[in-house]
């Protein structure tokens, strides 16, 4: 995380969280609202309805020219180079040692043009890495202050953008992972098949300048549909639910992708990328612990940082995320612990503040939205 | 601000935003409605002292777990406890909905009569509240 003591920075929709109740607090510099109306609220209308986020701090890094594919292939472990125009792929940077330097979704706008999304926490890391790499190479531009972000996300959030005009209508056709240049609400923008909340729906890129238009006209027209604004607090307990790590929690640079179930953003079959020898180690050498998926059993509530404790009480693990998940009713985490204590149905306590709490490993991810025959 | 929370006549609070009320058996301890708007949607209530336990001003007897954070509860005197919430195991809930009665948590006899006189007054607290920056 970044540790820049300096003013907080607003993003283009502060005063509209404001108007809206929302609660701001610090988060990776940036002053964004943690609820409006409440977590467990904002996460059920997710689930149920829609929800609309502002993630305006995420930053976006945009590389241009004939060696911008080398360099975003050689700076990520995806395969960033067989991306076509108009696809987006989930994926992270490592540095030499095969731990992870932040995760990121690459977009490739054109044969000679990336944009590259990454957590407001490591902007100013990603950037510059990504700033170096391209040197003598292509085109280096930090576009963050200029690009707002908005993520519409629900069953219903298709149906809410399809109200903002015939284009933003026709991007119902989107498949996941694809993006286009779209006009919504008569305002050109990006939208993409992506989001961080295990739900159907879109994330918006949009000029600062138009991200209150499309903000208010969003949650006006998602109104007969039941959408809310959605604060941090429900985009934790929502990623959570669909086990999407979230960096500084259940990754950072003391983890590795495949520990962390990331194996599949890693493709060793590319010629070569930061941290691929690192990697090749680490996968010949066998994991010694894995991120997983718990329950708790006993009454109490796991948190970032708790030790995780095996039957006898001694320290075994740690967990990264935990929290009440409002659509189970449970209290569930992800946590990492050694590979023999890892398989699902395996029993554990966590270390609830000195009081060891019962808790089972479980198949993730604990919420799977129902991808029914629409 | 502080307006925006209701903080109710006859009761004694603390900085850490508990309250006491006297009753008839001993002083009930609970939270302050700001202390619940600040947590959100309260999940679990953990009182960790029994009946017939002490309990020191300033320091924790339980811990409250709402969906976003941990916090600790904190006695607002010095005491025995007479009587636990029981309801809250099951209903945390009750917290969020009525922080002021069935919300209640810990019934304490005072060390010492004159224990709730040491806690804010309704007005101080209120205006404790218009500094709590938002």
């Amino acid at each position: 995380m970044s540790t820049d003591t300096g003013p907080l920075k607003r993003t283009a929709l502060y005063e509209e969280h404001k108007k809206l109740g929302g609660r701001l607090v610090p988060f990776a510099g940036w002053e964004m609202p943690v609820q409006y109306a409440g977590i467990v609220e904002e996460h059920r209308a997710v689930r149920r309805a829609a929800g609309l986020f502002d993630v305006s701090h995420m930053g976006e890094i945009e590389l241009q020219g004939e060696h911008a594919a080398a360099v975003v292939d050689y700076l990520v472990t995806g395969d960033a180079a067989a991306l076509a125009d108009g696809r987006a792929l989930y994926t992270c940077a490592c540095n030499e040692r095969g731990t992870i330097l932040d995760d990121l979704i690459v977009y490739r706008l054109g044969r000679e043009a990336f944009l590259i999304v990454c957590n407001a926490g490591n902007r100013e890391k990603i950037s510059a890495h990504f700033r170096k790499a391209a040197e003598n190479h292509c085109d280096f531009q930090d576009r963050s202050d200029q690009i707002a972000l908005l993520a519409l996300q629900g069953p219903r959030a298709i149906e809410v953008l399809g109200l903002a005009g015939k284009d933003a209508a026709q991007c119902a056709d989107l498949k996941s992972f694809q993006f286009r240049d779209a006009v919504v609400a008569n305002v050109r923008v990006t939208v993409a098949r992506t989001g961080y909340t295990g739900e159907d729906g879109v994330e918006i890129f949009c000029a600062w300048s138009d991200a209150v238009h499309m903000w208010r006209t969003l949650l006006e027209l998602g109104k007969p549909m039941g959408i809310e604004p959605v604060g941090l607090g429900a985009r934790d307990t929502l990623r959570l639910e669909a086990r999407l790590a979230l960096y500084g929690n259940d990754i950072d640079e003391t983890t590795n992708p495949f520990e962390a179930g990331l194996g599949w953003i890693v493709k060793m079959n590319k010629p070569m990328f930061v941290g691929k020898e690192a990697l090749a180690a680490i996968s010949a050498g066998g994991l010694s612990r894995k991120l997983v998926g718990f329950e708790m059993t006993g009454r109490g509530v796991a948190r970032h940082g708790y030790s995780l404790l095996d039957m006898a009480g001694n320290t075994v693990g740690v967990c990264t995320s935990g929290g009440p998940s409002p659509t189970l009713g449970k209290n569930i985490g992800l946590g990492y612990l050694p590979i023999p204590l890892g398989e699902i149905g395996t029993t554990f306590q966590v270390d609830c503040r000195g009081k060891p709490i019962g808790a089972a490993v479980v198949k993730t991810p604990f919420y799977k939205r129902n991808r029914g025959a629409a | 601000m502080s307006d925006k929370f209701d903080v109710r006549e006859g009761f004694f609070y603390t900085k850490d935003h508990e309250w006491a009320a006297a009753k008839p058996d001993g002083i009930e301890v609970g939270i302050t409605a700001y202390a619940v708007d600040q947590l959100g949607d309260i999940t679990l209530v953990n009182l960790d002292v029994k009946v017939g336990e002490s309990v020191t001003a300033g320091k924790a007897f339980g811990t409250i777990e709402s969906v976003k954070t941990l916090s600790d509860l904190f006695s607002p005197v010095n005491g025995k406890v007479a009587k636990i919430n029981q309801e809250l195991e099951a209903r945390p809930e009750l917290v969020n909905e009525d922080c002021y009665g069935k919300g209640w948590m810990i019934l304490v006899t005072p060390s010492d009569p004159t224990e709730k006189d040491k806690l804010l007054s309704p007005s101080a607290y209120g205006e404790l509240l218009k500094t709590v920056s938002h």
